[in-house]
């Protein structure tokens, strides 16, 4: 019996939400009492630091077929390593391609899944998951009563924590089939954290009145370090790019803090913010829906709140 | 080239979000229900377009009791050739996909679409799951598709960037933003979809793996803390001493 995470690697290098699976893991192991193991697919440096997160051992497979990603061959690969350490818990990350995996290991391993789950889960009788559902909107338990079960963790739902110390990779040999889906090309956003994985995160409505105002929001978030998203219509209008999108049909978020500028607060607009642990808007109009769902707001005109904001965040990092 | 489309069933965008007073069942009562925006917008949009210019039909598929043949016809209005429904509730994201493979294993699909994710349970799960019970490859939030021959091109989102991936068919795809662009049903279309073919077939066995126990809604939040706008160092301190998320 063991816990089994499945560690994304990129570019041969991990991500945040890679370590947050590895803690998740590993508190679900100990909570079951059985071993917490770590699996890496394709290159990887340094894959024996998950150690430092918890695993207790992490196991490689390297093979040609591994290189790109198809979500057959991955959830085949994972599901023969699950098999292999008599795995009862299979943990992945809420990522593009986690969400590709899960359903296909579900089935594969004949197992329960919950996607996105938000916190460890409760195994006190039994095996509870909770999730976020209705966009947001509510929250649910879901019970595990299958002897296996698959498990992706939502991005910044968990700290990251040092639960050990780094350990000796071991290889594992699998069968890799042919993949079928052959990559073309990939790009990839340079620069800022992605905005599944941002802690703090600023936004721009249709009050920022164009996109040659964007320049104002580009200080404040290059002051916190904090990645930029937009509203629905301004990515529909070009004035930004179109993975800057959050809502309903963008991306859905869960940063520590979520700024937002110039948008008034619709439904389907909160649907994908109002997971955000904190939340500041910047508005015109005192009666903007989304001061209902802040934590702090400001009733001011963004064009001298946001450069003022930006100075108060230099002034605070600088002391 | 034959399609499939798989359609839902969720609570429109704007609806409020109640329980039971023991928080074990989502309270339907007053609300309005939509076709999934992934799967009306993109996926059923996209699948139009590449047979109005390649030729063949497309099929919508739902899991789900009779009250959503009238959804179901929105599909067809807006150009389905013709609809199936399994007839059953649809419980768990596996119970669907069950479904959809034991219906779709005899058809010989070019492809398959679904949404990205229901805008209920946010799973993202059905595809991936409908493609490993076929054994087809899966593209995930597909952004952009061409058919080419027996291949298709699929631009996909994966989260910090764009792969472009090609596959040959049969394959399952999930459609995201972009793939197409939102067609709103006509008068013609709607005339026309009354006597297209709505093909009610039986579930098969299965058992859910998973349920819901409890729902609950966040907490109420607390009244909004107002700064003023001429004092932005007091929100930068109040953002590090009290939320400490600076
Ligand atoms: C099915 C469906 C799905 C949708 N999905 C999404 C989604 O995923 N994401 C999304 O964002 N929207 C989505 N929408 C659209 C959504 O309903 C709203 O229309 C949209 O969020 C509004 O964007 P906005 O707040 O930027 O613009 P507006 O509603 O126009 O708001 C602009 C705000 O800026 C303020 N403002 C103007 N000038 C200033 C100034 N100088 N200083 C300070 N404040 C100022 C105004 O007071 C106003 O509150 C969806 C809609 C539907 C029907
Ligand atoms: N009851 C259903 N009937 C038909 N297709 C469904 C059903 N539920 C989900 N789907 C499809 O699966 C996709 C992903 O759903 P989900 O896994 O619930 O997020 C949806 O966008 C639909 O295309």
């Amino acid at each position: 019996m063991s816990v089994l995470i499945y560690v994304e690697s990129n570019k041969g290098g991990f991500k945040k939400t890679a370590f947050e699976a590895v803690t998740y893991g590993r508190k679900t192991a100990d909570a079951l009492g059985v071993p917490c193991v770590a699996l890496v697919l394709g290159a990887a440096e340094n894959a024996g630091s998950l150690g430092s997160y918890g695993a207790s051992r992490v196991l490689q497979v390297q093979d040609a077929g591994l290189e790109n990603f198809d979500s057959q061959v991955y959830a085949n690969v994972i599901a023969q390593a699950a098999e292999s350490v008599g795995a009862q818990v299979v943990v992945l990350s809420q990522t593009a391609n986690g969400k590709a995996l899960l359903g296909r290991l579900a089935v594969r391993l004949d197992a329960g899944s919950v996607s996105g789950a938000i916190a460890l889960p409760d195994t006190k009788g039994g095996f509870r998951v909770r999730k976020s559902v209705f966009s947001g909107k509510a929250f649910a338990e879901y019970e595990l009563g299958t002897e296996k079960k698959v498990i992706s963790l939502a991005g910044n739902s968990i700290p990251v924590e040092q639960l050990g110390s780094p350990v000796a990779v071991e290889a594992l040999s699998v069968d890799v089939p042919a993949p079928k889906v052959r990559l073309v090309e990939i790009k990839r956003i340079e620069g800022d954290i992605p905005l599944p994985e941002a802690e703090l995160v600023v936004s721009g409505g249709r009050g920022m009145k164009g996109p040659e105002n964007w320049g104002i929001l580009e200080d404040l978030g290059k002051a916190l370090g904090a990645t930029l998203a937009c509203s629905r219509p301004v990515a529909d209008s070009d004035w930004r790019p179109h993975h800057e999108h959050v809502g309903q049909t963008g991306g859905v978020i869960r940063p520590n803090l979520y700024i937002a500028v110039g948008i008034s607060g619709a439904i389907q607009h909160l649907a994908g913010v109002n997971n955000s642990k904190v939340i500041v808007v910047i508005n015109k109009d005192p009666e903007a829906p989304f001061f209902k769902a802040a934590d702090y707001g400001v009733v001011g005109d963004l064009f001298e709140v946001v450069p003022r904001l930006t100075e108060a965040v230099k002034k605070f990092k600088a002391s | 080239m034959k399609l499939l489309v798989c359609i839902s069933k969720a609570p429109d965008t704007t609806a409020k979000i109640s329980f039971s007073a023991d928080n074990k069942e989502f309270n339907s009562a007053g609300v309005q229900y939509i076709l999934n925006p992934y799967d009306e917008w993109y996926s059923l949009v996209r699948a139009l377009e590449l047979v109005e210019a390649q030729g063949g039909t497309v099929t919508v598929v739902n899991v789900g009791p009779a009250e959503n043949d009238t959804l179901i016809r929105k599909a067809l209005a807006i150009g389905a050739n013709d609809a199936v429904r399994i007839d059953a509730q649809p419980l768990s994201a596996m119970f669907v996909a069950k479904q959809i493979a034991a219906y779709a294993k005899e058809q010989n699909f070019d492809a398959i679409f679904c949404g990205k994710e229901t805008i209920d349970y946010n799973g993202a799960e059905v595809g991936p799951m409908l493609a490993e019970y076929l054994d087809l490859p899966f593209l995930s939030f597909a952004n952009h598709l061409e058919f080419d021959g027996g291949k298709a091109k699929v631009s996909r989102d994966i989260g910090d960037g764009t792969e472009v991936v090609e596959v040959e068919m049969p394959f399952v795809l999930s459609a995201a933003k972009d793939l197409a662009e939102q067609r709103i049903p006509n008068m013609m279309g709607i005339m026309k979809a009354k006597q297209k073919p709505l093909q009610v077939v039986a579930p098969v066995d299965f058992q859910d793996k998973v349920k819901v126990t409890t729902y609950e809604l966040p907490p109420a939040k607390t009244a909004v803390k107002l700064i003023d706008p001429e004092n932005m160092d007091e929100l930068v301190r109040l953002l590090h001493e009290e939320a400490k998320v600076i």
